[in-house]
């Protein structure tokens, strides 16, 4: 089978099925840009969580003379600090302990909200003193509160990242709601990857039935239908890529990235990964549907 | 060459049997007439030989192969050995008389070269060689049908089916189309040929198989359609 002889045979074959074609081509660009835009999502989570999970920790707060929790009788002792600092130099999970007494926590404070009304209203004592804990592993902070919670001394524990979890389970649903609408389109790119070949096998039947009474073999028949398929999927899967190129570049970097300077946005590298994944999907969706159609539609 | 070994066949919604033990031999380079009503069995027949089919029971051998054993990947090798002529010429209307001769080197993957060299002196032999150029639209039923016999004959089967090749044409143009699957068949080329025509079977005088309810009921060397023999 000549290279020349097969791509004429796909030429004529898209120019004649040629709204059918266009339709393939938009169907799967649209999915593949959704699946791209799932992926980039699930990125730039992990590229956040990578980033701030490094920076929280769980705070310590100790108890103050207004503090009212059961495990508290007044300000915190020096021999409750004590043993609170021990406990937690003997928990496995705890990389580093730093202690913040009220007078830091309120220069901080004032640091923060410099020339804020609020700064009036707040004193020294009203700042709890804490320690500020680093995990190995942010995920075991309920071991690390189960052991403090009824320690002497402590008044609450705070993880931030619960703060941050949340905000997390937000990206979470969008991207999942980004997924379900790809596989959607996913699902009708396939039926119309049939629909398309299945005409196309119709249309030419007539060739089909003198190739395989010349003897072509089975593969020669199906490599055209199969070629169109496959040409169609790769213009669709560049358009995708296009796409989530154009939005990095235009969105995350020139828009997003300079106002929002607290956020750690996808690099290039983790988009370029995402692109072999588009064309490997669509492309390779298109083929196996249309090798499943024409294995029903053009008997052996 | 062909070899029927006590063939039957029995179509699933059918109760009388297309064919009914059918003996057949034919040698290498034979002309075989395959006469007969429409529902004889003829084309029953030509479909085994092309595993179209397969027998219900008995063995139909093609050159040494047993058809119903070839597996179905082999199918397409084993009929690039033979050439097919149908009644109804088969062409690809939009490719020319050139093109659609190509055509039957292009799917087992010839190179143009070899393409550009066959084609021109495989139109002299039908007479085509000043139409090379037209639509199939553009000719006559005749000329149609000498196409599909280039395109048949291209790759030099061994072989040659013909199904009822002349019953769209006109007694005079029939003629011609016998007159080149005779020279064809001085190839070398087996030919095998089903028809109900009986001028052309009486004129040409040759092997004549005829069929009857799926049975061979006369085999005969340089038969006569009308003359049973008997």
């Amino acid at each position: 089978m000549r290279f020349s002889f097969v791509s004429k045979e796909v030429g004529n074959g898209l120019r004649r099925n040629f709204t059918m074609t266009v339709a393939l081509i938009v169907s799967v660009a649209v999915s593949l840009s959704l699946v791209g835009a799932a992926l980039l999502m699930s990125a730039q989570v992990d590229r956040m969580k990578g980033y701030w999970y490094d920076k929280i920790e769980v705070s310590i707060f100790l108890c103050g003379n207004t503090s009212v929790a059961f495990t508290c009788t007044g300000t915190v002792t020096e021999e409750q600090r004590k043993n609170i600092e021990t406990v937690l130099g003997s928990l496995e999970s705890v990389q580093e302990i730093f202690y913040e007494s009220s007078a830091d926590a309120y220069a901080q404070f004032k640091e923060q909200f410099a020339g804020s009304a609020i700064l009036a209203n707040i004193s020294p004592d009203a700042l709890p003193e804490s320690f500020r804990v680093k995990l190995d592993n942010p995920e075991n902070f309920e071991k690390v509160a189960g052991s403090l919670q009824s320690v002497q001394g402590v008044e609450s524990i705070q993880d931030q990242r619960q703060l941050l979890d949340r905000f997390f389970q937000i990206l979470k649903g969008l991207q999942s709601f980004a997924l379900a609408i790809a596989l959607a389109m996913l699902t009708v790119t396939v039926l119309l990857v049939m629909n398309t070949v299945r005409v196309a096998a119709f249309a030419r039947r007539r060739e089909t039935s003198i190739m395989r009474s010349v003897g072509a073999s089975n593969m020669s028949i199906r490599l055209p239908f199969i070629l169109e398929a496959a040409v169609a999927a790769i213009i669709g899967s560049t358009l995708a890529t296009a796409g989530i190129l154009a939005s990095k570049y235009w969105l995350i970097d020139a828009k997003l990235a300079p106002n929002l300077t607290f956020i750690p946005f996808v690099t290039w590298t983790e988009v370029l990964a995402i692109v072999p994944m588009l064309y490997l999907v669509g492309v390779g969706t298109t083929v196996l549907a249309a090798s499943v159609t024409l294995r029903r539609y053009l008997k052996g | 060459m062909i070899n029927f070994d006590s063939v039957s066949k029995q179509y699933k919604n059918s109760n009388t049997p297309a064919l009914d033990d059918i003996n057949l031999n034919i040698e290498q380079g034979d002309f075989v007439f395959l006469v007969g009503q429409s529902g004889s069995g003829k084309s029953s027949l030509l479909r085994l030989l092309l595993k179209e089919e397969k027998p219900t029971s008995g063995t139909v051998t093609v050159d040494g192969i047993n058809v119903a054993k070839l597996p179905n990947r082999k199918v397409p090798a084993f009929r690039r050995t033979m050439g097919i002529v149908f009644q109804d010429f088969r062409l690809l209307p939009g490719k020319t008389v050139f093109d659609n001769v190509a055509f039957g080197m292009e799917v087992i993957g010839k190179s143009k070269k070899e393409i550009q060299q066959r084609i021109p002196a495989l139109l002299d032999l039908v007479g085509l060689e000043e139409k090379a150029h037209r639509l199939p639209s553009e000719l006559s039923g005749g000329e149609q049908q000498r196409v599909a016999l280039a395109r048949a004959f291209v790759n030099k089967p061994k072989l040659l089916l013909a199904d009822e090749p002349t019953g769209n044409l006109d007694p005079s143009t029939s003629v011609g189309i016998m007159k080149l699957l005779d020279r064809i068949n001085r190839t070398g080329t087996t030919i095998v040929m089903a028809t109900h025509d009986v001028a052309i079977v009486d004129q040409m005088r040759k092997r004549i198989v005829q069929m009857e309810n799926g049975k061979i009921i006369r085999d005969q060397e340089r038969g006569m359609y009308g003359h049973t023999g008997q």
